[in-house]
C-alpha cells in the first residue's frame, strides 16, 4: 500500500512539467558541489542573527526574475509576449534614483515610497500602452513590445540624461539588502506579491479567463468574456512586476545603469515560463512553474559566475537551453519519443497539435 | 534619389510636372493599391530631404548624399533580408547580434593573422549558419519566428561576449579595411564630391540581386505566396519548407555582409555593436511599405525605409538640440506610426 502510493506520488511528480526544472536545479548545485564541497553550507551571521550563504545569495537573486517571470507567464497565457519586461526595470530603476536623488540624500520612508510609487506608475503607464496596442489597436503583441523594448530604454537614459544615477536611502536599500527573521526580505517581498497573484488569478474566474483568451480569442468573446480589458490588464499587471524587479535591482547596488540594468531579462522570464511547462503558444500558464523556472534561472546565473565564465557570456547558454526546451516543445521531437515507447497515448499529443493556427489568430 | 536632384526649372513648367507625376502615381497606386505605403515612404523620404534643406541647408549636395549612403550601406543590406523574412510573415531578431558575434570574430582572426578572404568569407558563413539554425528550428519545429530569433539573438550576443568583451581593433594595414575606402567618383568644389565605397557598391548589388530574385524568380512569388497564406501555398504545391528556411538563411547571410561592411568602415568591432538594429532593420522594412503580416512589400522600399532612417539621424545630428538618447525613441515610435498605418490600411481592405 505504502509503496504504491509513493509510486503513484512520484508518477504524478515527474508528470509536473516543472519536475525538469527541478532535476536541474539540483544538478546545478550538484556542479558547484564539485567544484566547491561546501557550497551548500549555511551559517548564521553571529552579529545579526543573519542566514548567509550561497543557497540565501541565489534565493536573492532570484526576486526580480520571479516577478517577471510571473507577469510573462500570465501574457504569455493570452497567447501574446512582452518583450519590454527588461526596458521597464531600467525605466522604473531610473525613476526611482532620479527621485531620490533630487530629494537630497534624505534617508526618509516617505521618500523612498515616494520614488517607488511613481516608478511602479511610470511602470503601469508603460504597461498601458502596451495594453493598449495589443487590446484596443490590435497590433502583433511582439512588435509593440519590441518597440517599447527599444523606446524604454531610451526613456531610461532621458530620465537619467544618460547618466548612471546612484542615490542612497537606508528605507530603500533594505528592501533588497535587509533581512527579516533572517532571511532576504527581497525574497519574502517577491513570495509575497507570487502568492498574492496566484490566489488572485486561480481562486477567481482571472485566470480561466485569461487562459481561454489564449486558446480561442473569438471563442472567448462569444462565451462573454471580453478580452480587450483582460489584454490591458494582463500587460499593465506584466509591467508593474517588471517595475518592481527594476526596484529590487537597483536597490541591491542602489545605482541605476541604463544601459545594463534590466538588459536581457526578457530572455530570463521567457526562459522561466517554458521551464516552468507554459507552452508559448498561450492558453495556460503555471504559476508555480514560473517560480521553479525562476529559481532555476538564478542557481544557473550564480553557477555560471560561480564557475568563472563571465556573466556577459550567460545570455549563450540561457539561449541554448530555451532552444532545447522548444524543441522539447515541439511536436515533431515528441513524436520521435512517442514512436519509440509506444504508450497508448492519446492526451500527449493532442494538447500540442492546435499551436501555430492559435496564434497566428491572436497576433493577427 | 533621382527626383531630388533635379534641377530647378521655372515654376509653371514645374508645376504641370509635378502635377502630371502625381497624376501618374494616382494610376499606378489606383492599379495597385499595395504599393501606396511605398509610396508614402517616397514621399516621406522627399519630405525630409526638403525639410533638411529648408532648416538646416547643405542636404542636397554630393557629399552629404554619398555619405548617407556609405553610412547606411549595413543597414540597407539589413533591410533587404529583413524584407525576404517578414514577407513571409515572419521576423528576424537576431541580425544586431550576429553582426556582433561575426565583427568581433572576424577582427580577432584577421588579427590573428588569418588570409582576409577567409575571413570575410567566415564573417559572412556565421551569419548564414545562425540564419540556418533559426530557419530550421522555425520549419521543422515549429517555434514561433520571434521566439527562435529571440534565443539565436541572444546566443549571439553571448557568444560574442564569450570571445570578447573589449572593442577590437583591426590593424591599420589590414586589407579589410579597403573595403570601407572612399573612391571619388565625381570630384566636386572643395569637399563637395560624389564618393562611394565598396561597401556601397556591395549593398547595391545586394538590392540588385534581391529585386530580381523576388520579382523575377519562382522563389521570389513563392516568398510572396507563403506571406499571404502558408497553408494555401502548400496545397498549391509550391516550397513552401524550403523556402521558408532559405529566407532566414538570407537574412542570416546578409547580416553576415552586413557585418563586413560595417566592421571595414569603422575598423573596430565589439561585442555591444548593434544593438537595437534589428529595430532600426524592421523600421526601415515597415517604413519601406512592407506588410508585418506578411505578402506585400517592395525591396525597394526597404531602401528608402532605411534611407528615411539614415536621414532622420543626419537631422538629429544636424539640429543639435535633441540629445542623442532620443534617437532609440524617435525610431521607435515613427516605427509605431507606420505599423499604426498599416493597420489602417489593411483594415480597410478587409472591409
Amino acid at each position: 500500500m505504502s509503496t504504491a502510493a509513493r509510486s503513484s506520488w512520484l508518477r504524478e511528480l515527474i508528470r509536473k512539467p516543472f519536475f525538469w526544472g527541478l532535476i536541474a536545479i539540483v544538478a546545478l548545485l550538484a556542479l558547484n558541489v564539485v567544484k566547491d564541497p561546501n557550497y551548500l553550507a549555511f551559517s548564521v551571521n553571529p552579529t545579526n542573527g543573519n542566514l548567509v550563504g550561497n543557497l540565501i545569495d541565489i534565493l536573492r537573486a532570484s526576486a526580480p526574475i520571479l516577478m517577471i517571470a510571473v507577469g510573462m507567464s500570465l501574457v504569455i497565457a493570452t497567447g501574446g509576449i512582452d518583450l519590454s519586461v527588461g526596458s521597464v526595470m531600467a525605466v522604473s530603476g531610473a525613476v526611482s534614483m532620479v527621485v531620490m536623488k533630487d530629494a537630497g540624500q534624505s534617508g526618509s520612508l516617505g521618500v523612498a515610497l515616494g520614488a517607488m510609487g511613481l516608478a511602479l506608475l511610470v511602470s503601469a503607464v508603460l504597461g498601458a500602452v502596451n495594453g493598449v496596442l495589443v487590446a484596443y489597436v490590435g497590433l502583433q503583441p511582439f512588435i509593440s513590445t519590441l518597440i517599447m523594448m527599444l523606446a524604454g530604454r531610451g526613456i531610461a537614459k532621458v530620465i537619467t540624461e544618460g547618466q548612471n544615477t546612484s542615490a542612497s536611502n537606508e528605507a530603500f536599500r533594505w528592501i533588497a539588502n535587509g533581512f527579516l527573521v533572517g532571511v532576504p526580505v527581497v525574497f519574502l517581498f517577491a513570495i509575497a506579491i507570487v502568492i498574492v497573484v496566484g490566489l488572485v488569478v486561480r481562486r477567481s474566474a482571472l485566470g480561466l479567463m485569461i487562459e481561454a483568451i489564449g486558446i480561442n480569442p473569438k471563442a472567448s468573446r462569444m462565451a462573454g468574456i471580453r478580452p480587450s480589458g483582460l489584454l490591458l490588464t494582463v500587460y499593465i499587471l506584466s509591467a508593474v512586476l517588471a517595475g518592481v524587479a527594476g526596484i529590487m535591482s537597483v536597490g541591491t547596488v542602489m545605482t541605476v545603469d541604463v544601459s545594463r540594468t534590466g538588459y536581457q531579462m526578457e530572455l530570463d522570464a521567457i526562459l522561466a515560463v517554458v521551464i516552468g511547462g507554459t507552452s508559448l503558444s498561450g492558453g495556460k500558464f503555471s504559476i508555480g512553474g514560473a517560480v521553479v523556472g525562476a529559481l532555476l534561472i538564478a542557481t544557473l546565473d550564480k553557477t555560471i559566475v560561480f564557475l568563472g565564465i563571465s556573466s556577459s557570456a550567460t545570455p549563450a547558454f540561457k539561449a541554448i537551453v530555451i532552444v532545447v526546451l522548444c524543441l522539447l516543445q515541439s511536436e515533431r521531437v515528441r513524436s520521435w519519443f512517442v514512436q519509440r515507447r509506444k504508450p497508448p497515448q492519446g492526451r500527449m499529443t493532442s494538447s500540442l497539435a492546435p499551436v501555430k493556427q492559435e496564434n497566428q489568430e491572436v497576433t493577427a | 534619389m533621382t527626383a531630388v536632384q533635379t534641377p530647378r526649372v521655372d515654376s509653371s513648367a514645374e508645376a504641370s510636372a509635378v502635377s502630371k507625376l502625381v497624376e501618374r502615381v494616382k494610376r499606378v497606386v489606383s492599379s495597385n493599391p499595395s504599393v501606396l505605403p511605398t509610396v508614402a515612404a517616397i514621399v516621406i523620404f522627399v519630405g525630409m530631404v526638403i525639410y533638411g534643406e529648408v532648416a538646416y541647408g547643405r542636404i542636397v549636395q554630393y557629399n552629404t548624399l554619398s555619405n548617407l549612403l556609405i553610412n547606411n550601406a549595413h543597414l540597407i543590406i539589413l533591410a533587404v533580408g529583413m524584407t525576404f523574412v517578414i514577407l513571409t510573415g515572419g521576423i528576424d531578431l537576431s541580425v544586431g547580434s550576429v553582426i556582433a558575434l561575426s565583427s568581433v570574430a572576424g577582427v580577432m582572426l584577421a588579427n590573428a593573422g588569418w588570409s582576409p578572404w577567409l575571413v570575410m568569407l567566415l564573417m559572412v558563413l556565421i551569419g548564414t549558419a545562425f540564419g540556418l539554425a533559426s530557419g530550421i528550428l522555425i520549419q521543422y519545429f515549429n517555434v514561433q519566428p520571434f521566439i527562435a530569433t529571440l534565443a539565436m539573438m541572444f546566443l549571439g550576443r553571448g557568444l560574442a561576449a564569450l570571445l570578447s568583451t573589449q572593442p577590437e581593433r583591426l590593424a591599420d594595414d589590414s586589407p579589410i579595411l579597403w573595403l570601407g575606402e572612399q573612391f571619388k567618383v565625381i570630384d566636386g568644389e572643395k569637399v563637395n564630391d560624389v564618393v562611394v565605397t565598396p561597401g556601397v557598391i556591395i549593398a547595391l548589388v545586394v538590392v540588385l540581386v534581391a529585386f530580381f530574385l523576388l520579382h523575377r524568380t519562382r522563389t521570389g512569388r513563392t516568398v510572396y505566396a507563403i506571406g499571404g497564406s502558408e497553408s494555401s501555398s502548400a496545397l498549391m504545391g509550391l516550397a513552401v519548407p524550403r523556402t521558408k528556411v532559405l529566407v532566414y538563411v538570407i537574412s542570416g547571410t546578409l547580416a553576415g555582409l552586413a557585418a563586413v561592411v560595417y566592421t571595414s568602415r569603422l575598423g573596430i568591432a565589439q561585442n555591444i555593436t548593434g544593438i537595437g538594429w534589428e529595430l532600426d532593420a524592421i523600421a526601415a522594412t515597415v517604413i519601406g511599405g512592407t506588410l508585418l503580416t506578411g505578402g506585400y512589400g517592395y525591396v525597394l522600399g526597404s531602401v528608402v525605409g532605411a534611407l528615411v532612417l539614415g536621414l532622420m539621424n543626419v537631422l538629429i545630428t544636424r539640429d543639435g538640440g535633441i540629445p542623442p538618447e532620443m534617437t532609440t525613441i524617435i525610431t521607435g515610435g515613427i516605427l509605431l506610426v507606420f505599423v499604426l498605418l498599416q493597420r489602417a490600411v489593411t483594415s480597410k481592405r478587409h472591409t
